[in-house]
């Protein structure tokens, strides 16, 4: 397979997505339109997850906290002065807080620069951990956010947070720049950077052995993942308009891990068919939360019922295919035509 | 001639145990040498101070005549400096063409933004990076699995893609540990002949350590015996081969007296 017949097979495939989101835009009711943005988020979020986990293999539980500081930087940026003189009710903001503005494109990438800028921080130190100790200090570090978030009322407003975030994030928004960061995922993945990131995760020491400067580049790939991780925190922000510390809590990590696991640790395609999959899946079971009248039986609705149907599912993967939808394999070009030739001559 | 790689009396304590004391070799560019002593002499200790696993508590390593003592593992390799592992340490989930083109990075000169945003210059070094990768396995012979996940190839090509992996970082000095082992004597038959070879190719300088009494004495122009830390002889190996502390060490005093 030529190259040039990869790129034009990619090129279709985008117009296929951009003629079917005008489909959507144009034939589906708000919630539907609501779940689709969601999806692209959740994916985005996936991948810069699974860049840091999947394939540098630093088990980090801060995306919460990247997401965060994402959000915030966002939501200050679009807001107008007007709104944020009202909006800050506890003190006034700081005067530059307030008067920050800008258009939603360079809102959304000061906050994913904001995140990566913060994950090189704290990676310094950090990333010199090792697998579970990472984790436990990461997630530390998502809870410092919060906490922080709360306790800087002119910067942040405090336990009120943001409302009326200007509601800029639109399907195009969202799939342009989940498309964006799988581009450059995967375009980073298959340089010999890439590479390098999934050596350090199958043997580190080997890595150091072979000139791997292995710190230098786990601080490239945690940054990177953790920019991603702010760009959705970011679009997220403009999505549901409202943003507070207690929507940052450990669930929304746990939500991202959850996809990155179900779809696979070290599989691009895995976190994007899990995160549209799981995305959906979780509106669609939304039903089990409603009362359920089985003959004579009446069951009250449960609210969080789904949660448990949801983790009883997740158990059911991890026990029967544990390295989730695809494991560290892809779906690509190559391989469906590998796979058709294969079948045609069966 | 100058040394290539000097080895300063390099002490290695781990609290009350010492593990090497005070090692010393001067090994000629080109050369051939081996490393060898019973089990728990210190060997690997002694590579993994070259190569910067281990700060050394004394001693230095110089590497034509600049010294090296306390880099990190990565700076090591940059200067000229590669190694393979006794137990075989490859990147599993990776093919045999990737494992290579991993050991290349250290003399990549593009960054990582340049290729995922198409830079030609990038793209072109890739391109080479690819074509020399490809060369190296068929130095090794490997071209025929250079798309086969490394960790299912079987142990004698592992050990080999080991080598062409470290080949890769263009060393000057390369330190291959126990590189025989688990081969039956055919193929460390042909392993002397592969390292000779690779020297000459490559135009390195060689340190190994191994067991194989028939692979060192065939291979090596020169030996370090080691014994509980402490170099206990050194020299070409016919003068090893016929020193009776050497023997006292591998066979024990009463071998000795039946000698």
């Amino acid at each position: 397979m030529k190259r040039y017949h990869v790129f034009a097979l990619n090129f279709m495939l985008v117009g296929v997505l951009a003629a079917l989101l005008v489909c959507a835009q144009r034939f589906l009711d708000g919630y539907s339109i609501q779940i689709l943005n969601l999806v692209a988020i959740n994916i985005l979020l996936a991948l810069s997850l699974n860049l840091i986990y999947g394939f540098t293999g630093m088990f980090s539980l801060g995306h919460a906290g990247f997401m965060a500081i994402g959000a915030y930087v966002c939501a200050i940026l679009i807001l107008s002065p007007d709104q944020k003189a009202m909006l800050f009710l506890l003190e006034p903001a700081y005067p530059w807080i307030e008067s920050a503005h800008a258009p939603f494109v360079v809102a959304v990438f000061a906050g994913g620069l904001a995140a990566a800028a913060m994950a090189a921080v704290v990676g310094f130190p950090l990333l010199r951990l090792g697998d579970d100790y990472l984790g436990i200090a990461t997630l530390g570090f998502a809870e410092i956010v919060r906490v922080v978030a709360n306790n800087v009322p002119r910067i942040t407003n405090g336990a009120l947070g943001f409302k009326g975030i200007p509601a800029y994030a639109n399907l195009w928004w969202n799939y342009g720049w989940c498309l964006l960061a799988l581009v450059l995922i995967v375009r980073i993945l298959r340089s010999n950077t890439g590479r390098c990131f999934k050596a350090i995760r199958d043997d580190e020491v080997a890595a150091r052995a072979m000139g791997v400067n292995v710190f230098r580049l786990k601080l490239l790939s945690f940054s990177l993942g953790a920019f991603f991780a702010g760009v959705g925190g970011g679009l997220l922000a403009s999505l549901l308009t409202t943003i507070d510390p207690k929507m940052f809590l450990f669930v929304l990590t746990f939500n991202v891990l959850m996809i990155v696991v179900m779809g696979g640790l070290g599989s691009v395609t895995g976190s994007v068919i899990a995160g549209a999959a799981v995305t959906i899946i979780l509106e669609w079971l939304r039903f089990v939360e409603d009362p359920i009248t089985l003959g004579s039986v009446t069951l009250p609705g449960i609210p969080g019922m789904r949660m448990v149907v949801f983790s009883l599912l997740l158990i059911a993967v991890i026990l029967f295919r544990r390295e989730g939808l695809m494991g560290t394999r892809e779906i690509s070009w190559e391989g469906i035509a590998a796979w058709l030739r294969q079948r045609r001559k069966a | 001639m100058n040394a290539l790689v000097e080895a300063r009396s390099l002490t290695m304590r781990f609290g009350g145990l010492v593990a090497v004391s005070e090692f010393s070799a001067a090994i000629a560019p080109g050369a051939i040498v081996g490393l060898i002593g019973p089990n728990g002499a210190g060997k690997t200790t002694c590579f993994n101070m070259i190569t910067g696993f281990y700060r050394p508590t004394q001693g230095q390593v110089l590497l034509d005549g600049r010294d090296i003592t306390g880099l990190p593992p990565h700076a090591v390799c940059e200067a000229g400096i590669a190694r393979t592992f006794q137990n075989i340490r490859l990147f599993g989930n990776g093919t045999a063409l990737e494992n290579v083109l991993v050991g290349m990075y250290v003399r990549q000169k593009s960054f990582w933004w340049q290729s995922a945003l198409f830079w030609p210059p990038a793209l072109r070094e890739e391109a080479r990076q690819r074509t020399r990768a490809m060369e190296l396995l068929d130095a090794v012979g490997l071209t025929s699995v250079a798309g086969e996940k490394a960790s299912s190839l079987p142990y004698g090509a592992q050990r080999r893609l080991e080598i062409a992996r470290a080949l890769a970082t263009a060393p000057r000095f390369l330190l291959l540990d126990e590189p025989a082992a688990g081969m039956n004597p055919q193929e460390s038959q042909e392993l002397m002949e592969f390292i000779r070879h690779i020297r000459d190719a490559f135009s390195l300088t060689i340190l190994l350590i191994e067991h194989d009494m028939k692979v060192v004495m065939g291979v090596c122009e020169h030996i370090y015996v080691l014994d509980y830390g402490v170099t206990i002889a050194q020299g070409p190996p016919a003068a090893i081969q016929s020193n009776p502390k050497v023997i006292e060490a591998y066979l024990g005093e009463e071998a000795l007296a039946y000698a």
